[in-house]
């Protein structure tokens, strides 16, 4: 659920400098740890906590699958006329000194 | 040193991705074709300087991202250092993340999937300012990791953390207001304690 989390906190008004909780400690490393750029040590540290606090859990993989949603959302389909103009770009001689 | 006989071969499978990315950039389908354009006339010249082995991808983006600045941005009189909003951590959670309860048994991706439209996401990714577009990208579309971003963009790691932080939090925010405008979130599910959301136009007061 989105509130009421079991009495843990993830209020966001608590200031990063004053992350003293598990959870706030983990919020911290949100987007770190997603991007899969934390440290094996602090990377272990938040994963212990996400097995054992499931709010965190959620949270933490409803960010993650929002971002497979943007990143699968936000694909276009390549014009017909760009592809044949990059071919007859790379058709031209750049520096042709041995092509036939 | 690499064969420029090759870089067909190699550079042509990356051209709908960096498709993709010109267009988040310029928001404008003739120029994002023209940047990708220029950007493979220019990777093809200068193919030979590129390292076989290295990073062929990142290497490609490097030259997308500086064309663009150059070239496209200069279009404009200036780089739009518009400040974000501040937006409170787990902004799209708070307020959807109770979506996948209410139909049990689906995914939270699941219901983002519907929820969002094609449209939705890249006019949000679109509407950021650009050192936060840019960086949102490369990271959450692109999936690159800090370190090429930073070279991609030519800037500090902390430099891009921090605007994927921010950047990250103001697409949240975005995508929540398109989907509020279209009536898409279910009443129960607008956060009640959304002091500091959406400015909530004159509601009952």
């Amino acid at each position: 659920m989105a509130d009421g989390t079991d009495g843990h906190d993830h209020s966001a008004g608590s200031d990063h400098d004053h992350a003293s909780t598990p959870c706030e400690q983990a919020l911290q490393e949100l987007y770190v740890y997603i991007d899969g750029e934390l440290t094996d040590e602090k990377r272990s540290t938040i994963k212990g906590h996400l097995d054992d606090c499931n709010p965190c859990f959620e949270a933490f993989d409803f960010e993650a699958e929002l971002r497979i949603v943007i990143s699968t959302r936000c694909r276009d389909e390549v014009p017909d006329s760009l592809r044949t103009r990059i071919a007859q770009t790379l058709a031209e001689p750049a520096d042709h000194t041995f092509d036939v | 040193m690499a064969d420029q006989a090759r870089f067909a071969d190699q550079a042509m499978e990356y051209m709908a991705p960096l498709y993709s990315a010109a267009l988040r950039m310029t928001r404008n389908p003739a120029d994002a074709e023209d940047l990708v354009q220029e950007t493979y006339l220019k990777a093809y010249r200068g193919f030979g300087g590129f390292t076989e082995g290295t990073n062929l991808k990142a290497w490609l983006y490097r030259i997308l991202t500086n064309t663009y600045i150059n070239s496209y941005r200069a279009k404009k009189r200036r780089p739009d250092e518009t400040a974000l909003d501040e937006v409170e951590d787990l902004y799209l959670y708070r307020r959807l993340g109770g979506l996948e309860a209410v139909t049990a048994g689906r995914s939270a991706e699941d219901e983002l999937m519907d929820f969002f439209t094609d449209q939705q996401v890249k006019d949000a990714i679109e509407a950021l300012p650009e050192q936060f577009r840019m960086a949102v990208l490369l990271a959450d579309v692109e999936g690159f990791s800090y370190k090429e971003i930073a070279e991609i963009m030519d800037i500090p790691i902390g430099t891009v953390m921090s605007r994927l932080h921010r950047g990250r939090k103001a697409l949240q925010k975005r995508l929540f207001d398109f989907a509020s405008q279209r009536g898409l979130v279910p009443d129960g599910m607008v956060d009640p304690n959304s002091e500091s959301g959406a400015p909530a136009p004159a509601l009952t007061e």
